[in-house]
C-alpha cells in the first residue's frame, strides 16, 4: 500500500516535470497569473533572447496594482504609471497572452479575479509575480509568489525549478466567536508563528474552525500565509469548494468529471507533515496589529504592548523602533487609538462577503467627522454585486468614498496614499514602514472592524456593536 | 547572469531584522520598466530626509561604509513582497551579496537570479560579524570579509572562517554565470511529454 500522502505531496507528485541529476527539480505550472509591476522586464527578456511565451492559453493578466481607482474615463495622469499599463496591454497582445484590461466588465485586483473567473482550481500549480499568490492555496492549489526572472521562466517554460518545499500543518480547532473572523484568526496566527516561522513550509490550514470557513474567508486565511513566511498556504478542497466553483466561466465543462478527480486531494489519513501547530479557534479576539509587521498584533481588548518586557532583544528592538515609528505610547488601550483614515479594500478582504460584513455595520450610521474613509471592492464584478445589493449606497450614504477596482491604498502605488503621520484602519495585509504613504501608519484589522472604526474614529470592539 | 566566484570587499551593516522590500526598495520606484536604475532608490525612506539630502543618521550613509559591496543584517531580510526590485536595487547600488542569520523565501530566489550570493550564518556568527565590523570602524577602517562561493566560506583576515550552506545546482549556475531558461529548455522533450500525458497537447502554444 503506498504511503499516506498530504495534499502538497499529492499535486508535487503529479506536476514533477523531472528530477535531473544535480539539478533542481522542473515542476509544471498550469496557470501563470500577470500583473502591470513585475511583468515588464519578464517579457522584454523573451523579446532579447527571441523566445515564445509557450502557453498563451494559460496566462492570464491584469492591470492591478499602479491604476487609480477613480474616473476610468479619465486619462491616467502619471505618465509613467500609464507607461507600465501600456507596456503590459502591447505585451499581451504580441505574445497573445488575455487580458483583463482597464474598462473591461472583468478587470480587477489579480487574486480576486482568478478564483472568481474560475481560472483557480483545486490541484493546480499556480504562480503570479506576486507575494500574496498564496490566496489560490484557499481552493486547494499550490499556488506562490514569484519574482520577475521567474515570471520569464514561467512565460518561456511553463515551469519552474522548485525545490519541494518542507510541508506545516497548522491546525485550528473549535470556532470563531460571533464578530470574530478569518482576517482576526489569520493575523492570530501569523502573531503566533512570527513574520518568518513558516519560512521554508507550506501551510496547510486543518482542522473543524477551517472547514466551517466559507470560500472568500478561506481566502483571507490563504493570503496571508506569507506575512508568516510561508510561500503557500492551502487548504484541502471540499463541497464549499466545488459549490463556490460550479458555474465559474473557465472551469471545467465537464465540471462533475473535475470534482471527483479534486476529491482525491485532501490529505490522506495519517499524512505525515514536516511541523504541526495547534491553535484554537475559540481563542481568537478581534486582531489590531500595533506596530510595523503583521506579527505585531494584539486583541482590541489589548493595550500597546511594552518592548522592555520582550525577552528577545532583537524583538524588542523591532518593537521599540516601531512604536516610534508608529507614534504610539506603550500601555495605551488599543480601543483609545484615534484613527484618521479606513481603507476597505485589497486582495485580503475586497470580496462580496467582506463588504456585505462592513455594509452590516456601517448601515445607518456615520463616517466619524475626523475620519477620511473609502472602500475599493476588488473587482469590477465584485462592484457591480455590492450596487446589486445596493451596499454602494449604504457606503456613500455613511460618508465612504466608492472606488474602482484595483490594489489602491493597500501598497499605495497609485494616487491613493496616506500623508505623513496619518493613521489607517486598513483591512489590506501589510503594515509596514510607509506601505501606504511615507510617513503613514497602518493598523490591519478586519472589514468588521475597519467599518466600526470608521464609524468611531478610534478602535471598537466589534463584538459589542450595536448594529441597526 | 554575472557569474559570481569570489567576492573581497567592505561590509556595510544595517543593525535591523525583519528588513522588508518595502523598505529595500519603495513602491513609488517599481513603475519603472527596466531592470536597471535601480540603485539611487535603495533604502529610499531612510536613505533621504524629506528635503532630498541624505540622512546622516541613516547606517548606509556613514562615509566609512561607502562603496560596500556586503551588506549585513539581522534576521527575515527581505521579507514581504516578491518584488525582483529588491535585489536589483541592491546589485545597482553595489551589493552582490547579503549576510543574514535568516531570509524570506522569495527575496531569498531572487538573490540567485542577479548574481548575488544570500549568505546564511548562525545569529551568533552574525553577531559575531557585527562585533568585528563595529571594531574596525572604531579604528577607522571598513570591515572587509570574503565570500568565496567555490568552497562556501566567508572569512576575514583575522580569523573569522565559517563556511554556509547554498544549494549545489543554484551554486553551479552562479559560479558559471549560466541562464536558467537555456537550462531548463534542454528539458523541453520532457516538458512536451508532460503536456501530452495530462491532455494539453491540443492546446495551442508551441515548443520554443
Amino acid at each position: 500500500m503506498p504511503a499516506p500522502r498530504t495534499l502538497l505531496d499529492k499535486i508535487w507528485d503529479d506536476h514533477l516535470v523531472c528530477s535531473p541529476d544535480g539539478e533542481q527539480p522542473l515542476i509544471y505550472i498550469d496557470r501563470h497569473l500577470v500583473h502591470e509591476v513585475t511583468s515588464a522586464q519578464a517579457f522584454e527578456g523573451l523579446r532579447v533572447a527571441g523566445r515564445r511565451v509557450r502557453r498563451p492559453e494559460a496566462t492570464f493578466a491584469t492591470p492591478d496594482h499602479n491604476i487609480p481607482t477613480t474616473d476610468r474615463s479619465l486619462p491616467i495622469a502619471d505618465p509613467i504609471s500609464k507607461q507600465q499599463i501600456d507596456t503590459l496591454r502591447a505585451n499581451c497582445r504580441e505574445f497573445g497572452i488575455r487580458l483583463f484590461d482597464l474598462g473591461d466588465a472583468d478587470q480587477g485586483i489579480v487574486h480576486v479575479i482568478g478564483p472568481e473567473l474560475g481560472i483557480t482550481q483545486p490541484g493546480m500549480t499556480i504562480v503570479c509575480g506576486d507575494s500574496h499568490t498564496a490566496t489560490h492555496g484557499a481552493l486547494g492549489a499550490l499556488a506562490f509568489g514569484i519574482g520577475t526572472s521567474e515570471v520569464e521562466h514561467v512565460l518561456a517554460a511553463q515551469t519552474l525549478r522548485q525545490s519541494k518545499p518542507k510541508s506545516f500543518e497548522v491546525r485550528v480547532e473549535g470556532e470563531l466567536y460571533p464578530g470574530v473572523t478569518a482576517k482576526d484568526l489569520v493575523l492570530y496566527i501569523i502573531g503566533r508563528l512570527t513574520t518568518e516561522g513558516g519560512a521554508g513550509y507550506v501551510i496547510e490550514y486543518t482542522g473543524p474552525c477551517i472547514r466551517r470557513l466559507g470560500m472568500e474567508e478561506r481566502m483571507t486565511v490563504c493570503n496571508m500565509s506569507i506575512e508568516a513566511g510561508a510561500r503557500a498556504g492551502m487548504i484541502a478542497p471540499d463541497r464549499i469548494t466545488f459549490d463556490y466553483l460550479r458555474g465559474r466561466d473557465l472551469v471545467p465543462k465537464d465540471f462533475d468529471r473535475a470534482v471527483a478527480r479534486w476529491e482525491t486531494l485532501p490529505s490522506d489519513a495519517g499524512a505525515r507533515y514536516d511541523r504541526s501547530e495547534t491553535f484554537s479557534g475559540g481563542d481568537v479576539v478581534p486582531q489590531v496589529t500595533w506596530g510595523t509587521n503583521p506579527a505585531q498584533v494584539v486583541g482590541v481588548d489589548a493595550t500597546v504592548p511594552d518592548p522592555a518586557s520582550m525577552t528577545d532583544p532583537s524583538d524588542r528592538s523591532s518593537a521599540a523602533r516601531a512604536l516610534e515609528y508608529m507614534g504610539l505610547q506603550a500601555g495605551t488601550p488599543i480601543a483609545a487609538i484615534p484613527i484618521d483614515r479606513v481603507f476597505i479594500g485589497s486582495c485580503t478582504n475586497s470580496r462580496i462577503e467582506d463588504l456585505r460584513a462592513a455594509a452590516s455595520v456601517v448601515r445607518g450610521h456615520q463616517v466619524a467627522s475626523r475620519v477620511r474613509a473609502m472602500v475599493v471592492p476588488g473587482s469590477g464584478r465584485v462592484k457591480r454585486q455590492a450596487e446589486a445589493e445596493g451596499l454602494d449606497r449604504v457606503f456613500t450614504a455613511a460618508g465612504f468614498e466608492w472606488r474602482e477596482a484595483g490594489c489602491s491604498m493597500c501598497l499605495g502605488m497609485n494616487p491613493d496614499t496616506l500623508a505623513p503621520g496619518e493613521r489607517c484602519a486598513s483591512t489590506s495585509n501589510r503594515n509596514f514602514e510607509g506601505r501606504q504613504g511615507k510617513g503613514g501608519r497602518t493598523h490591519l484589522v478586519s472589514p468588521a472592524m475597519a467599518a466600526a472604526a470608521a464609524v468611531t474614529g478610534h478602535f471598537t470592539d466589534i463584538r459589542q456593536w450595536r448594529y441597526h | 547572469m554575472q557569474p559570481f566566484t569570489t567576492l573581497t570587499g567592505n561590509v556595510a551593516p544595517l543593525d535591523r531584522a525583519n528588513v522588508d522590500t518595502d523598505q529595500i526598495i519603495p513602491k513609488q520606484f517599481l513603475k519603472r520598466i527596466e531592470r536597471t536604475g535601480f540603485g539611487q532608490f535603495l533604502f529610499f525612506d531612510w536613505r533621504f530626509l524629506p528635503d532630498g539630502s541624505p540622512d546622516p543618521a541613516f547606517e548606509l550613509n556613514q562615509p566609512i561604509r561607502q562603496g560596500a559591496s556586503i551588506l549585513l543584517a539581522r534576521r527575515n531580510f527581505g521579507c514581504g513582497s516578491s518584488r525582483e526590485h529588491a535585489p536589483w536595487a541592491l546589485a545597482d547600488y553595489g551589493f552582490r551579496s547579503v549576510i543574514a542569520p535568516t531570509f524570506a523565501d522569495i527575496f531569498f530566489n531572487n538573490c540567485f537570479q542577479n548574481g548575488m550570493v544570500p549568505v546564511k550564518l548562525d545569529e551568533s556568527d552574525v553577531e559575531e560579524l557585527f562585533r568585528r565590523a563595529a571594531a574596525a570602524e572604531a579604528a577607522g577602517q571598513a570591515y572587509r570579509l570574503t565570500v568565496d562561493l567555490q568552497n562556501c566560506l566567508v572569512h576575514d583576515d583575522g580569523g573569522f572562517s565559517r563556511s554556509f550552506p547554498v544549494d549545489s545546482f543554484r551554486r553551479h549556475c552562479l559560479l558559471e554565470g549560466l541562464d536558467n531558461i537555456d537550462l531548463s529548455l534542454k528539458h523541453v522533450d520532457q516538458i512536451t511529454a508532460w503536456e501530452n500525458a495530462h491532455g494539453l497537447a491540443s492546446l495551442k502554444g508551441g515548443a520554443t
